[in-house]
């Protein structure tokens, strides 16, 4: 994916839209904030999830959090890879650390997403 | 506003998250909890522990003031010997728990916990006796702790340590010794919370940076790093190391806390003794037990633990082990709860986790190596 390209959410997921199919990650920011993360939860394949509905668990050392959809469809996939090896989330949450495949039921919703200059801006505020 | 330790410039140039701990500003990772924790257990990493705070009791009388105050035997010391004891107060609830350091009959050192300087200062304070000077002197003292299997090595090839080389290969667990530069007292002691091999450095606070520099940036040959608070507390939970807030606190006694090794009824009058006493007599209501996670979740501080669908009380500290790869937990329970126990669960956000006892300590390192 390409960060600029994606859609952001306040609770620093991504969002990579395609021919209708979101896929879903947390951003760059997160996985340094939670450190390493040891365990992931998620929704199975098959469900059907309203924006903000929480989908995942991502338990690391220190902390927990939960993952919140970034729009409302089907849950399709998730990346049986990161359930195995949660470290990748931590290495590369951009690329092989995605979470889950969203089919959207509703694209207006992507609407109320930041977009990548946003998001850096909420970043930014973030941190002061 | 948060206070700086002095090593505060040193955590910033090396890449440390900062964060407020008890009123300073701590690092709480630099690489990474999982990696720092492999350091210390494997290599030597080196913490920032000047938050930590530093009470000098001193004058006639000052052992059996420190013996009155404190459930272990301070009197049973050797000079330059160290004990682990708690603070309890009346209710024989513990106010901290602290290591004492016997320099002489008229001169200890008392270093609590960050959070509760000024409790255990005040307390000591309002008891202690005409002609004793207690003085907190936690702003002046910077104290770095060198931790792990090559700890010695590291500390003993370190130029400015190098002058005390034979003593430190010599040092004991729970022993220290003090020495002089540049007009100052530098103590060392073999001590540390995280189950390795390890030292504690008691310094000026303006020599600190100098000394602990120096011991990173020369220790690459031992794999020495910097290791922030967030593997502190991994570190101390493997071995089962009590941290005040989570196993101890003003509502715990501490032989509920499996420290009764620390209490020592028989050997004089202390603060706390009576209701220890007669608690003992009783047995305590409550003990803390080891359990790890079966399947999903990470137990956490405050999740509730039951027995066959009865609450029997709650996690006191739990996290993912980085060494041991396992979820666990340290829970205070009712002292009823069998240790063959099955049909124990823990409430992960709702769900019911089962858990199966498992014996504290989780881990055991090189601590007397």
């Amino acid at each position: 994916m390409v960060p600029e390209e994606c859609t952001y959410t306040k609770e620093h997921e991504w969002v990579c839209h395609e021919g209708g199919i979101a896929t879903i990650g947390i951003s760059e920011y997160a996985a340094t904030e939670l450190g390493d993360i040891v365990y992931i939860e998620l929704t199975e394949p098959g469900s059907n999830v309203k924006q903000m509905d929480p989908i995942g668990t991502i338990e690391a050392v220190k902390t927990v959090a939960e993952l919140f959809s970034p729009v409302s469809g089907e849950i399709i996939e998730v990346n049986e890879a990161i359930i195995e090896h949660p470290e990748i989330i931590n290495r590369d949450p951009v690329e092989e650390g995605w979470f889950l495949k969203i089919r959207i039921s509703d694209p207006g919703e992507l609407d109320n997403l930041f977009t990548f200059e946003e998001y850096s801006e909420f970043l930014g505020e973030q941190e002061d | 506003m948060a206070l700086k330790t002095p090593l505060y410039d040193s955590h910033i140039v090396r890449g440390g998250r900062m964060v407020e701990f008890a009123g300073f500003l701590m690092p709480v990772t630099f690489e990474g909890i999982v990696a720092e924790h492999e350091t210390v257990r494997t290599k030597v990493g080196l913490f920032d522990v000047s938050h930590m705070g530093e009470i000098f009791i001193t004058g006639p009388g000052a052992v059996d003031f420190a013996d009155y105050t404190v459930t272990n035997s301070v009197a049973k010391l050797d000079e330059g010997q160290i004990c682990y004891t708690v603070c309890c107060n009346e209710k024989g609830h513990v106010l901290d728990d602290l290591l004492v350091y016997k320099f002489s009959d008229e001169r200890i050192l008392f270093v609590v916990n960050a959070v509760n300087v000024t409790k255990i200062f005040d307390h000591l304070q309002s008891i202690a006796p005409e002609g004793l000077e207690v003085r907190d002197l936690t702003s002046g003292i910077g104290q770095i702790a060198v931790q792990g299997p090559a700890a010695r090595d590291l500390l003993s090839s370190d130029p400015f340590f190098s002058r005390v080389a034979a003593r430190i290969k010599d040092l004991d667990y729970y022993r220290f010794f003090t020495f002089e530069h540049e007009g100052a007292e530098i103590l060392l002691s073999r001590t540390g919370y995280t189950g390795e091999l390890g030292y504690e450095i008691y310094l000026p606070a303006k020599m600190a940076k100098e000394v602990w520099d120096g011991l990173l940036d020369g220790g690459g040959k031992y794999g020495a790093a910097p290791i922030g608070l967030g593997a502190r507390d991994t570190l101390r939970f493997e071995p089962g190391y009590c941290l005040y807030g989570h196993e101890l606190d003003e509502d715990t006694s501490p032989l509920e806390a499996g420290l009764s090794w620390v209490v020592k009824l028989k050997a004089g009058d202390f603060v706390g003794r009576d209701a220890l006493i007669a608690e003992k007599e009783g047995k305590p209501a409550r003990k803390l037990i080891g359990l790890e996670v079966m399947g999903k979740g990470i137990p956490r501080q405050g999740f509730t633990v039951h027995h066959n669908g009865e609450t029997v009380g709650k996690v006191t500290s739990g996290t993912f082990s980085p060494t041991l790869k396992k979820a666990l937990a340290i829970a205070l329970v009712k002292r009823a709860v069998p240790k063959e126990a099955e049909g124990i669960t823990i409430d992960i956000r709702g769900r019911a986790a089962s858990a199966v006892r498992t014996p504290l300590p989780f881990y055991k390192g090189s601590v007397n190596d």
